[in-house]
């Protein structure tokens, strides 16, 4: 302890140069534990984007790139199912519900999903949450649109307000369904996934907007058909994307999934969510991977600047080290007080990378929400975050035994007296 | 570690404080040799002034009374502990209760005030605390009364950074630290080379007053042969240390 006091006296009498190397340390620390804490994070709403679906339906396709269309809105189904399929798997007696999505129509970069009611009641993400309106409620009429927080706020968009859909995902005017406007009755609240950055209408909906339309063009001059006359048509949908089901008992996923798989009239694919959020993460998991890496190296850093700060400071308190060794300081408590001092300083600036990291989270735990989705809980550290300040800490003292030793070796030499 | 070796061998006194006999040094084998000592004793209470050019073997001498380096051959007996027979953390002990150091200059933890610099020694070991405490209530108040014997009486020239006292001011710092928990012998390492010559023989006279107070012996070693009239007794090194490499220092 007394020891201790004096590394600390020591150290405060150089505090410039301490200073310094306490903010490197504790910046470093701050990027380990903010990193990691990022990592968990984005792990963690990653795999919220979607929960309680079961099976994933679509065309016969890659695990990953179904999961990527129909849960994220990225990228492009190769492949759709027809609407005969969709009902006989609708049908089979093991499904609890089933989920409609059409995809291929966006609104400002934003996509465009057709599906039914089902949406609102039986989507689920996070844990267990479905899907809350801010302001309005479901679509009802054939023309109306409901649309995710993100689209309200970067549109400003309010309940009333029109929206013309584009056909396909770029939004170029002579590609715009402009003859039958939607109209927006529902504004969902903000979840911090993909829905927000989504618009939903009805599968007639879609099917109307497209009922003029000839081999995925517009419709020939005089041959468009306008909204009021759509609304009286057979608007059956004839295709979908893919479809969420969730079953009556868990148990049975596999059965149906070979069923699915096995379908005669149609080649499909089923999906475990779990299973396709896991393989996804694997290649999410590289990029995260390396920067952790990153963050680790920027802490060898840091303490590499101790040692060098150390090993430095060793030739001027040379005196020092012969004056305590005159008053009866062992070569041991040489070592010590260098080890207190490498002590001390990782210590410290652990601590306040920890209190950086808190104030950082405090004020930034709003954009980020808002611009990445991802929440960044005001927890205490856990365990995993512990055991890397730990290991930080476990660094800073093997660090140290470098300058220590080297202490040790230099008072042994000096004596009482230096002999430079 | 007392009691590992008989106090008192046969045909020495027990007023001996140091007793060196056929004591030979080099730093390194192959290196000349430093130091040949057939034999130097000196008296409890006794105030010994050892003279030396720079080179004589001074610092050598100074290091293997405080057991910081080893004789290559030959008896070293401080306060009739055989020291060549210590291991190295015995000597640090033995030297952390028995001996008090003063230096030429820079003497004091720049880091540390006045008060805690003087209670240095009384960290590192028990003994030195117990007897410090034995005449005063606290560590602070036997610091106080050290500084204020040796005219350290000022109280903001306490509360001042060492580094901020004069070099006079700083060597009596030293020697209340060097004089705390009265040790048995005092090794000043020419303490007053860095005064002017009027300051010099007051600081002298201080460091006797409290040294006879203290009932410490006082070695004494300066290359300044003015000082050896205050003094009991002087010990040339150049008459007796034979070693070669001293013999050429004088010439």
């Amino acid at each position: 302890m007394q020891l201790l006091i004096l590394a600390w006296k020591s150290l405060l009498n150089r505090r410039a140069t301490a200073l310094l190397t306490l903010l490197s340390i504790s910046f470093s620390v701050l990027l380990l534990v903010g990193v990691e804490r990022l990592r968990t994070e984005a792990r963690e709403s990653f795999a919220n984007t979607i929960s309680g679906t079961d099976l994933i339906l679509g065309a016969r396709s890659g695990t990953v790139q179904l999961l990527l269309y129909s849960v994220f809105h990225i990228g492009d189904a190769t492949n759709n199912i027809s609407w005969k399929s969709y009902q006989d798997i609708a049908a089979m007696p093991r499904v609890d519900w089933i989920i409609p999505i059409a995809l291929g129509d966006s609104h400002r970069g934003f996509r465009v999903i057709g599906t039914d009611q089902s949406y609102f009641t039986h989507y689920r993400h996070g844990r267990n949450q479905s899907l809350t309106f801010a302001r309005g409620g479901p679509f009802q009429d054939l023309y109306d649109v409901v649309v995710g927080a993100e689209v309200a706020k970067s549109l400003g968009y309010h309940l009333g307000d029109a929206v013309v859909v584009a056909h396909g995902a770029s939004d170029v005017s002579f590609a715009r369904h402009a003859d039958k406007p939607f109209r927006v009755v529902g504004i969902l609240e903000r979840s911090g996934t993909p829905l927000d950055r989504a618009l939903y209408v009805s599968l007639q909906a879609i099917e109307a907007i497209h009922v003029d339309w000839r081999n995925g063009g517009p419709p020939p001059p005089g041959q468009s058909i306008p909204a009021g006359q759509a609304r009286e048509m057979d608007l059956t949908p004839r295709a979908i994307t893919a479809a969420l089901i969730g079953l009556k008992a868990r148990i049975a996923t596999f059965q149906v999934q070979r069923r699915i798989n096995e379908y005669p009239e149609e080649p499909l694919t089923a999906i475990l969510p779990g299973v396709a959020l896991s393989q996804l993460w694997g290649l999410v998991g590289v990029a995260e991977n390396a920067l952790l890496l990153v963050s680790v190296c920027v802490v060898i850093v840091g303490l590499i600047g101790m040692l060098t700060a150390l090993l430095s400071s060793l030739n001027e308190r040379r005196r020092e080290m012969a004056i305590l060794r005159s008053v009866g300081a062992r070569p041991a408590h040489v070592f010590a007080l260098i080890m207190g001092e490498a002590f001390a300083l990782t210590t410290t600036g652990a601590l306040t990378g920890v209190a950086l990291l808190y104030a950082v989270l405090f004020s930034t735990r709003q954009l980020i929400e808002y611009r990445f989705g991802i929440h960044l809980a005001q927890t205490g550290l856990s365990a995993h975050e512990l055991m890397l300040l730990g290991l930080v800490l476990l660094a800073g003292l093997l660090v140290g035994i470098l300058p220590s030793y080297r202490a040790y070796r230099l008072s042994l030499a000096d004596g009482l007296s230096i002999r430079v | 570690m007392e009691g590992a070796v008989p106090k008192h061998a046969p045909g020495q006194s027990p007023d001996n404080v140091i007793r060196i006999r056929d004591l030979t040094f080099r730093w390194k084998l192959g290196m000349p040799q430093v130091l040949d000592l057939p034999s130097l004793v000196i008296d409890r209470g006794e105030r010994i002034f050892i003279e030396g050019a720079s080179g004589s073997g001074k610092s050598t001498l100074l290091s293997l009374l405080a057991g910081v380096i080893l004789p290559e051959r030959g008896e070293i007996q401080v306060l009739g502990e055989r020291l060549d027979r210590l291991g190295s953390v015995q000597r640090d002990h033995f030297r952390a209760h028995h001996i008090g150091f003063v230096f030429q200059m820079f003497n004091l933890i720049p880091y540390l005030s006045v008060v805690e610099n003087v209670l240095l020694p009384c960290r590192f070991s028990d003994q030195r605390r117990l007897r410090a405490l034995r005449d005063a209530d606290s560590l602070e108040a036997e610091a106080l009364r050290l500084l204020r014997q040796l005219d350290m009486t000022d109280a903001t020239l306490l509360r001042r950074p060492v580094t901020s006292l004069s070099v006079g001011q700083q060597q009596r710092v030293a020697a209340a630290r060097a004089l705390i928990g009265a040790p048995a012998l005092l090794i000043a390492d020419e303490p007053t080379s860095s005064l002017d010559s009027d300051r010099r023989e007051s600081f002298i006279r201080l460091l006797f007053d409290e040294c006879a107070r203290a009932g410490s012996t006082l070695v004494f070693v300066s290359h300044d042969a003015s000082l050896e009239p205050l003094f009991n007794r002087t010990l040339r090194l150049s008459e007796i240390n034979r070693s070669a490499a001293a013999r050429r220092a004088e010439g």
